[in-house]
């Protein structure tokens, strides 16, 4: 190591003794973590800001989906009641962290943690999350750090201005019919312009203040105009223009909504569009999940470990983080109680360190499977370039190597409503390693994971009915009772009747289909 | 890199998330809050309370698949036996193996529990319930009056002068005509004193004009004058009784079962925490009886056994006893609540009578009546025999509004007869 005289200088004496933490300490082992992430590891991180919170605030942040500022509405209480319960009665611990992906990066730590804890969480959250947040292309693609904090600040005064003068009842219905679409409020594959929340922010002031100062009363008194006297072909010409026009079929449900609902008035648009683009922020979250935790994770134990190697910790805390650490990629079997799905903390370090050894100690099957990594030495460049350029599933699909396969002894199911019993597709043996990694990649795709809803019509000759497709996929139809509240959901916000068609995609034969009335 | 420390940062950011949601979800938390009382002790009502609703009205739906149709697939990790083509039996309910894809957005949950605070339980208990005949006390009756402080007045009573303020005037208008100070009438004195033994005559001459004036002045400004007097001012604020005192009567005779006595005090410790939450103050009386009533506290009151006849009206007399000695109507807001099984002796009804309508109802708010059975059905032999305690309240019923009688013989009905007796909108007796 180039610069081991310095450090060794700071061996004789750790960053710091004992659990409790100080301000000072925190900024000492900032600064350590700071140079091995950097130096090191080579991360690119933002500024960090670290803010101290109590175990209420904690708990505050999870109701409020782990933002630091977020408009009210009564769903925030619910989460807000629910963790508070699980966390009074023991069931659930709080998290040691909570990290914004802004600019510069926000940082919760708990006053609780002990020194080792909090030295864990800067390394994890400041570090480990923080590059994966600059750096991954989903995220530098669709989330705007620099502008996030002054948009949820907007539009908390937004709807809290909505509520001053449309009354809060109204304001409920509108952002209760939004939550229940939120998921399909984002754009997945096009692109349409880099969001700029600041500019979000001005444009809806600014279209507030146009429409109060042109507003003219007599306006409404003026009978409507004279309706359209085509024939029948250019009508049919017409509407099909304007099909074109509303750029059908859309996925984006709440996109469509706030543009082309026909009854909602401005500041209901203005709402829809608020609960979209934070619906925007948090979609690459969702997509690169087990990535994020498993870059945290292994930058973590990095520099822990390094730290450790330095002696700027002591063989106490090391002890305490290796205990925090194991428990938090554990990975309970199937047929343990504990068991609720693959662990991202767990999956995502045993990859990330796994594609450490690949390059560094490769062994004749990874040369066989990884070609163009096994053995290059490069250990982190190859992971930072993982980071940047795939999500959860591309990762798996292109990552997931038979060594872990094996580790974790993944096997495929198959479950087939039709048939009385489950069926073992794959273990892990030769037949099955790539058949597992690549079921697993799509049980990671969020595009298979949430239902393909798309808006395929809009009778605009008749009864104004938006029309939805869902394209069921090896069968799978929509949950019955959710699907009826979710289109009453969008019935409110269009303003009329609202279709939804289960059509099967392989054969585009309609299965099953739903209407819903506007309420009132 | 910046640390900032937000624990000092307002606490309950998400107190009116939760006060929406609460508003929301107010039916089912509602019911859920009275079936906690059923289940609980009535001793406890004046605690939180975790409530488990269902997530009906509050629920967030959102488009998810149905897991029961068609083919899906999971990866899980673990295995140990199984090869490829195996069959595993389907796992039963939602837990298990079927789980492996979870909810991940918990709609999975079919109840939601959380705990309510002691203010939000009671809240919610006592919602559509309120005080009977507060209207009426507010306009027949007096008030008690205070005395608020209401500044300063040139005219009062020597008893209300107040010191302060008028020495404050006085000093003021002293010192803007300038009355010569007592140490500047001694200091010329002094001087003259001074000039005489020197044998300046003309000194003294003119010093001595010099005093003269001044004394003069000194006497024309008085130190205290009549414009400087100020009195405390007070208004006399009619202030609504915020006191009240219940009584606690009940039968304590060999005829009243463990049971019954449990009913009773279900329904007076209702009583007791509803007025709490109206009053600043309440004072509890209990008075039992057999064939003669005392005043006892609160454990003998529910716990100790007595044998003996039964004579309601020694409870009634020994009510008014107290109530003259201790509780004068324009103070306290009296109200009463008798539990008995219904027995009396015979001839000793119509003393009740008379009593209770003549005496006791003119100075109370409200008065209830409740009758225990002993679980065996109080309304099928309630139907066909009356008690005779309650043939002769009977009689004074349709004349007094705020006096209500009612049968109860299970726990479960308590709250619901508590509830029909305080709704709003008045009694229907």
């Amino acid at each position: 190591m180039p610069d081991s005289a310095t450090l060794r200088l700071d061996a004789a004496t750790p960053l710091f003794n004992g659990p409790n933490w100080d301000y000072a300490g925190l900024r000492r082992v900032h600064d350590a973590v700071e140079r091995i992430a950097l130096e090191e590891l080579g991360l690119d991180v933002y500024p960090v800001q670290i803010e101290v919170i109590t175990s209420e605030q904690m708990l505050d942040a999870y109701a409020s989906v782990g933002l630091p500022l977020m408009y009210r509405h009564w769903s925030f209480g619910k989460r807000f009641a629910y963790h508070e319960t699980l966390y009074r009665k023991g069931l659930q611990g709080l998290a040691y962290e909570i990290v914004i992906n802004s600019n510069p990066c926000i940082c919760y730590i708990m006053e609780e943690n002990s020194m080792t804890m909090q030295t864990l969480v800067i390394a994890h959250a400041a570090f480990g999350h923080n590059h994966f947040f600059k750096n991954n292309y989903l995220f530098r693609q669709w989330t705007d750090a620099h502008g996030i904090l002054d948009y949820l600040s907007f539009a908390r005064d937004y709807v809290q201005k909505c509520e001053e003068r449309h009354g809060t009842e109204a304001v409920e219905r509108v952002l209760d019919a939004a939550h229940a679409l939120k998921d399909h409020g984002v754009n997945r594959y096009a692109h349409r312009t880099k969001p700029n929340l600041a500019e979000e922010r001005r444009r809806a002031e600014e279209w507030r203040a146009h429409a109060e100062a042109t507003y003219n009363d007599l306006w409404r008194t003026v009978p409507g105009a004279g309706k359209d006297k085509e024939d029948q072909d250019t009508a049919e010409a017409r509407l099909q223009e304007i099909k074109r026009e509303l750029g059908l079929p859309e996925e984006n449900l709440l996109y469509l909504i706030e543009k082309r609902a026909p009854r909602l008035e401005d500041w209901q648009r203005e709402l829809v569009r608020i609960v979209r683009l934070i619906s925007q922020y948090f979609y690459p979250q969702k997509q690169t999940q087990m990535m994020n935790e498993g870059c945290a994770t292994f930058v973590h134990y990095e520099i822990m470990r390094r730290l450790h190697d330095k002696g700027l910790i002591t063989e106490g805390s090391m002890l305490e983080f290796l205990h925090s650490h194991s428990s938090v990629v554990f990975q309970p079997e199937f047929d343990d109680p504990r068991f609720s799905g693959l662990n991202p903390y767990a999956l995502g370090f045993a990859m990330m360190s796994d594609i450490r050894r690949i390059c560094e100690e490769p062994t004749d099957e990874d040369r066989e499977w990884f070609p163009d990594i096994a053995g290059s030495g490069d250990g982190y460049g190859v992971l930072r370039h993982a980071w940047a350029n795939y999500r959860d599933e591309s990762f798996v699909l292109q990552y997931l190597s038979p060594e872990i396969i094996r580790r974790f002894r993944l096997f495929h199911v198959s479950d087939d409503s039709t048939k009385p019993a489950l069926r073992v597709e794959a273990i892990h043996d030769d037949f099955g390693y790539r058949k597992i990694r690549s079921a697993l990649s799509r049980q990671y795709d969020l595009s298979r994971r949430e239902p393909d809803i798309q808006v395929v019509d809009v009778d605009l000759r008749g009864d104004r009915c938006l029309i939805l497709a869902h394209y069921v996929h090896d069968g799978v139809l929509l949950e019955e009772k959710s699907c009826r509240a979710v289109i009453r959901h969008a019935a409110t916000l269009w303003g009329y009747s609202v279709k939804l068609l289960e059509i099967d995609a392989a054969t585009d034969k309609t299965l099953k289909t739903y209407e819903v009335a506007p309420p009132g | 890199m910046n640390i900032v420390d937000r624990r000092p940062n307002p606490k309950g950011k998400s107190l009116s998330n939760r006060q929406r949601f609460l508003a929301r979800a107010r039916a089912e938390v509602k019911s859920a809050v009275q079936e906690a009382l059923r289940k609980r002790k009535v001793a406890d009502v004046d605690h939180g309370e975790k409530v488990a609703i269902p997530t009906r009205g509050i629920a967030e739906p959102i488009f998810h698949h149905n897991r029961r149709t068609g083919r899906t697939e999971h990866v899980v990790p673990g295995n140990k036996e199984y090869v490829r083509g195996d069959e595993i039996p389907r796992p039963t309910g939602g837990e298990g193996r079927g789980g492996s894809q979870g909810s991940p957005d918990g709609s999975g949950e079919d109840a939601f529990e959380f705990t309510l605070s002691k203010e939000e339980f009671l809240d919610m208990f006592f919602e559509d319930l309120e005080l009977p005949d507060l209207v009426k006390k507010s306009l027949k009756e007096t008030f008690a009056v205070d005395l608020q402080r209401a500044g300063y007045t040139v005219t009062g009573s020597p008893a209300n002068l107040s010191v302060r303020r008028t020495m404050r005037n006085s000093m003021a208008r002293r010192i803007s005509l300038k009355r010569p100070k007592q140490w500047e009438l001694e200091a010329l004195r002094e001087a003259i004193e001074d000039a005489r033994a020197r044998g300046a005559e003309e000194e003294v001459e003119r010093l001595l004009r010099e005093l003269d004036r001044l004394e003069h002045r000194s006497k024309i400004i008085p130190y205290i004058d009549p414009l400087d007097v100020r009195y405390n001012r007070f208004e006399r604020v009619p202030r609504p009784n915020t006191e009240a005192v219940m009584f606690c009567l009940m039968d304590v005779s060999g005829s009243m079962t463990e049971a019954m006595k449990d009913l009773a005090k279900r329904f007076f410790m209702l009583l007791h925490v509803f007025l709490i939450r109206r009053y600043r103050h309440v004072d509890i009386v209990f008075i039992r009886h057999t064939s003669t009533a005392e005043e006892v506290d609160e454990e003998t009151f529910f716990y100790s056994r007595e044998t003996g006849g039964t004579v309601v009206s020694t409870a009634l007399e020994k009510m008014l006893e107290i109530a003259r000695a201790r509780y004068p109507t324009d103070r306290w807001n009296i109200y009463a609540a008798q539990a008995s099984d219904g027995d009396n002796y015979g001839a000793d009804s119509g003393r009740c009578v008379t009593l209770l309508g003549g005496e006791v109802l003119p100075l109370c708010q409200y008065f209830a009546y409740v009758e225990v059975g002993d679980g065996m059905g109080g309304s099928l032999t309630g139907l066909s025999r009356d008690s005779d305690l309650w043939r002769a309240y009977s009689e004074v019923a349709p004349a007094h509004p705020h006096f209500v009688m009612r049968r109860v013989s299970d726990p479960s009905q308590i709250f619901s007869v508590f509830h029909e007796l305080f709704a709003k909108g008045g009694v229907r007796a």
